[in-house]
């Protein structure tokens, strides 16, 4: 059947953009009215903030202190090793999203779509400096290892070492070896800004993760010591905030430790952060074990399994599985608290930020560098919750 | 039948149960051994001792703002006191201004308005992706301390001033007839809750909100009633005066608890619209339409359809972003307000005794968080028992 040819459109209010208007911000009175009081706030509001950014703000703090921004007290003869980690992430960066594609893939886009972006800033800021050719390469070996390793499914495997590979190096190379001369140490103390917030974040992520797992199986293990230790351990540690923990093991760490065993002040916050960590690790890692059917454990039983393999061949791959949306979550929640080390006086991000206010040229310029500071951490944790939520689809958690 | 040969001990699973749980323990033991070894000669060299007899000596330092009376020629227990009181002041403080602004925004966040709807994620996505702390020091350092001074404060609406001195307002003063209107206040209260307890029971109004109409209209008219019963006003407002160099009158708020209120409080309400909105969210869509179906009115189905489940999802959560907040509230030792932590590290360093002070502050704070937890739980129960 066809429509005759004089029937009447629908009525031009409820299509079409005058329709989408009504509907979605006109459709009663008092809708009309919110309407008009939050598009005058956003007037008042936004035409402020853009005055004052493009006029009055002083953003030349931000391109004066880049460096220390980005590395902190790292010898400036040495930022090339930072360098040579960044290039290492790229390139494993392209090869994931060319061999996994999806949302990977979306994802070294927008690392190139970055870099490209950096690149023309720097271009303007500072027209003459390696920086800009750092930010080539890195653009060039991003793009060059997706596109060699687009499609080739048979890497995958070896792309999880050379990740688990890629940490340990990188650990290596940014300290360094005493008495080396190409490779001089440079003490943890020496890092800095962000790449000392990345680290902070990752190592303690790392670490915590096994511990996590442990105190998840303890906490369910039929064995009431076990149980009881874990439980305590969890509870402890989740009833303190992170500030006390941090400030414990400060002070109160190398008096536990041998007086020749001599740990220094970013060892110290790493194992707070990792004690800390570990205990809500173990609370998302015990959602996953809840949710494994008990049917999945009976059979493997049934299959004459024992306790051990049953947990380390059915129940830890599916329940790990269903927690790594989880997982992302608590490492964007620890990849915010490092800002918590600028408390016990680590120059991350934060603490470097503070350090640069104090300087005299620099004074009442809190805004223009706190904004800054601000922006960074929301450009990374919200690049990594919406990886986290498009994971969570691929992996179809809670849906099957 | 013959007997199963037994089965050897070290396969018996009974026996190996045991025998790991007192390998743990052991280890367990002598790590504890090892590191109670370390810190005691440590604490020997160092001249630390162990004990709480520093806490009677003269604590011999200011704070900055203090809810009993404290000087510094009190003892440091006392000292830790206030620190108590100011982070339990913050924390309940926050907790109910974060919840009503958690709630509008989980509200805005769902509003069919789309400006309002984008406006409330923008809110949500912008404070929940940055620490608290960087909202905390640019709360304080870029707008409280950049505030004009005294002559020149801001003024809003209702006589509330806002300086480098912080924030003043309007302050209501009980006169001698203010016993007689408490009076008043309790017998609406007592009315309040026999109607809302009684009248349900009638089958009249079992399914109405008669009864809660009823009871909130007593509430607000015995005390007006009351007001003008006593004869002379029952409260006077004390508004507050700008003199030369500071206000007079009203109550003041420092910079750094305004500070640290304002931070905590935008921060935990986005996360509890975020809780807010999952709760509504996850009332089934068809509770909504069987609801309609039976000829419920859309308030009706706000209040004993959607409500009643939403609050069985949303109050675990909610418990855990309360005591998130009592406890990112140590962050206050960023900006110099003096609560539990700030106070707790200022003693470790005047009397070098860092070891018992923590543990102090630590059990101050695991206590706050069970005790939360304990009602949150009751409440919790509750709530489940209301639904089924």
């Amino acid at each position: 059947m066809t429509a005759s040819a004089d029937t009447l459109g629908p009525p031009r209010t409820s299509v079409g953009v005058l329709g989408w208007l009504k509907k979605n911000l006109f459709s009663t009175w008092y809708n009309t009215l919110l309407t008009f009081v939050t598009l005058w706030f956003l007037w008042v509001v936004g035409s402020g903030l853009i005055s004052w950014s493009l006029t009055s703000a002083r953003w030349d703090v931000i391109a004066a202190n880049w460096r220390l921004f980005m590395v902190g007290p790292f010898p400036p003869d040495q930022v090339w090793r930072v360098w040579v980690v960044v290039l290492f992430v790229s390139a494993l960066f392209g090869v994931s999203g060319g061999v996994w594609g999806g949302t990977v893939r979306t994802f070294t886009m927008s690392l190139a779509g970055g870099y490209a972006t950096l690149a023309v800033i720097a271009l303007f800021v500072f027209p003459v400096s390696e920086n800009l050719v750092w930010l080539l390469a890195n653009l060039v070996i991003v793009l060059a290892a997706y596109f060699l390793a687009r499609g080739r499914k048979g890497l995958q495997l070896w792309l999880v070492g050379a990740w688990l590979l890629g940490f340990i190096l990188t650990i290596l190379l940014l300290q360094g070896f005493v008495g080396s001369t190409w490779l001089p140490e440079v003490s943890t103390t020496q890092w800095g800004g962000l790449l000392l917030t990345f680290m902070l974040a990752i190592v303690s992520i790392v670490v915590s993760f096994p511990l996590g797992v442990l105190l998840a199986l303890g906490r369910r293990s039929k064995m009431p010591a076990v149980k009881v230790f874990s439980i305590l351990y969890i509870e402890l540690v989740r009833g303190v905030p992170l500030v006390t923990i941090l400030y414990m093991t400060q002070i109160m760490l190398p008096l536990f430790l041998p007086g020749e065993l001599r740990i220094d002040n970013v060892l110290r916050a790493i194992a707070g952060m990792t004690m800390f960590t570990a205990a809500y690790m173990a609370e998302n890692v015990r959602g996953g074990l809840q949710a494994i059917p008990t049917g999945q454990i009976e059979a493997a039983q049934a299959l004459g399994l024992n306790n051990a393999l049953v947990t380390l061949f059915i129940v830890l791959p599916q329940a790990l599985r269903m927690v790594i949306p989880a997982i992302v979550g608590l490492f964007i929640a620890l990849f915010k608290d490092t800002t918590l080390a600028t408390i016990v006086a680590l120059l991350e991000l934060l603490g470097v930020a503070r350090s640069v206010l104090a300087q005299p040229e620099y004074l009442g310029l809190q805004t223009e560098v706190y904004i800054f500071v601000a922006a960074v951490f929301f450009l990374f944790s919200y690049a990594m919750s919406f990886a986290s939520y498009r994971l969570e689809e691929a992996l179809g958690v809670g849906k099957r | 039948m013959e007997r199963h040969a037994a089965v050897p001990l070290w396969r018996d699973v009974r026996v190996l149960t045991i025998v790991s749980q007192i390998v743990f323990v052991l280890i367990l033991a002598i790590a504890a051994g090892f590191f109670y070894s370390n810190l005691s000669s440590a604490m020997r060299q160092r001249g630390l001792v162990t004990g709480f007899d520093f806490l009677e000596r003269e604590s011999a330092f200011e704070i900055g703002e203090a809810l009993i009376p404290y000087k510094p020629s009190d003892t440091y227990a006392r000292a830790f006191a206030v620190g108590v009181l100011n982070t339990l002041l913050i924390s309940a403080v926050g907790i109910v201004l974060a919840t009503i602004l958690g709630v509008l925004t989980g509200v805005a966040r769902l509003s069919g308005n789309w400006l309002v709807n984008r406006l409330a994620a923008a809110y949500i996505e912008i404070i929940r992706n940055t620490p608290l702390l960087v909202q905390l020091v640019f709360i304080y350092f870029g707008v409280f301390v950049k505030l004009p001074p005294v002559r020149e404060s801001l003024e809003f609406p209702g006589s509330i001033f806002a300086s480098q001195r912080g924030v003043v307002m309007p302050r209501p003063l009980p006169t001698e007839t203010f016993g007689g209107w408490l009076a008043f206040i309790a017998l609406a209260l007592v009315a309040a809750v026999v109607v809302w307890v009684v009248l349900p029971r009638q089958p009249r109004f079992r399914y109405s909100n008669a009864p809660m109409l009823i009871g909130l209209g007593v509430l607000a008219l015995v005390p007006l009633a009351g007001w003008f019963a006593v004869g002379q006003s029952p409260l006077d407002i004390e508004l507050p005066v700008r003199e030369r160099f500071n206000f007079v009158g009203g109550i003041a708020l420092s910079p750094e608890f305004s500070a640290l209120l304002t931070g905590l409080v935008i921060y935990t309400a986005a996360f509890i619209a975020e809780v807010v909105r999952g709760g509504i969210q996850a009332v089934k869509r068809g509770q909504i339409e069987a609801a309609r179906a039976v000829g419920l009115t859309e308030t009706q189905i706000l209040q004993l359809v959607i409500f009643p489940q939403a609050m069985r999802i949303i109050v675990p959560p909610l418990t855990s972003q309360y005591l998130n907040l009592a406890k990112n509230s140590s962050l206050a030792i960023a900006i110099g307000y003096p609560d539990l932590f700030n106070v707790g590290a200022t003693i470790a360093n005047q009397t070098g005794q860092p070891v018992p002070v923590i543990m102090l502050v630590m059990v101050t704070y695991l206590a706050m968080s069970l005790f939360t937890s304990l009602l949150m739980n009751i409440y919790n129960a509750r709530v489940q028992i209301l639904e089924k």
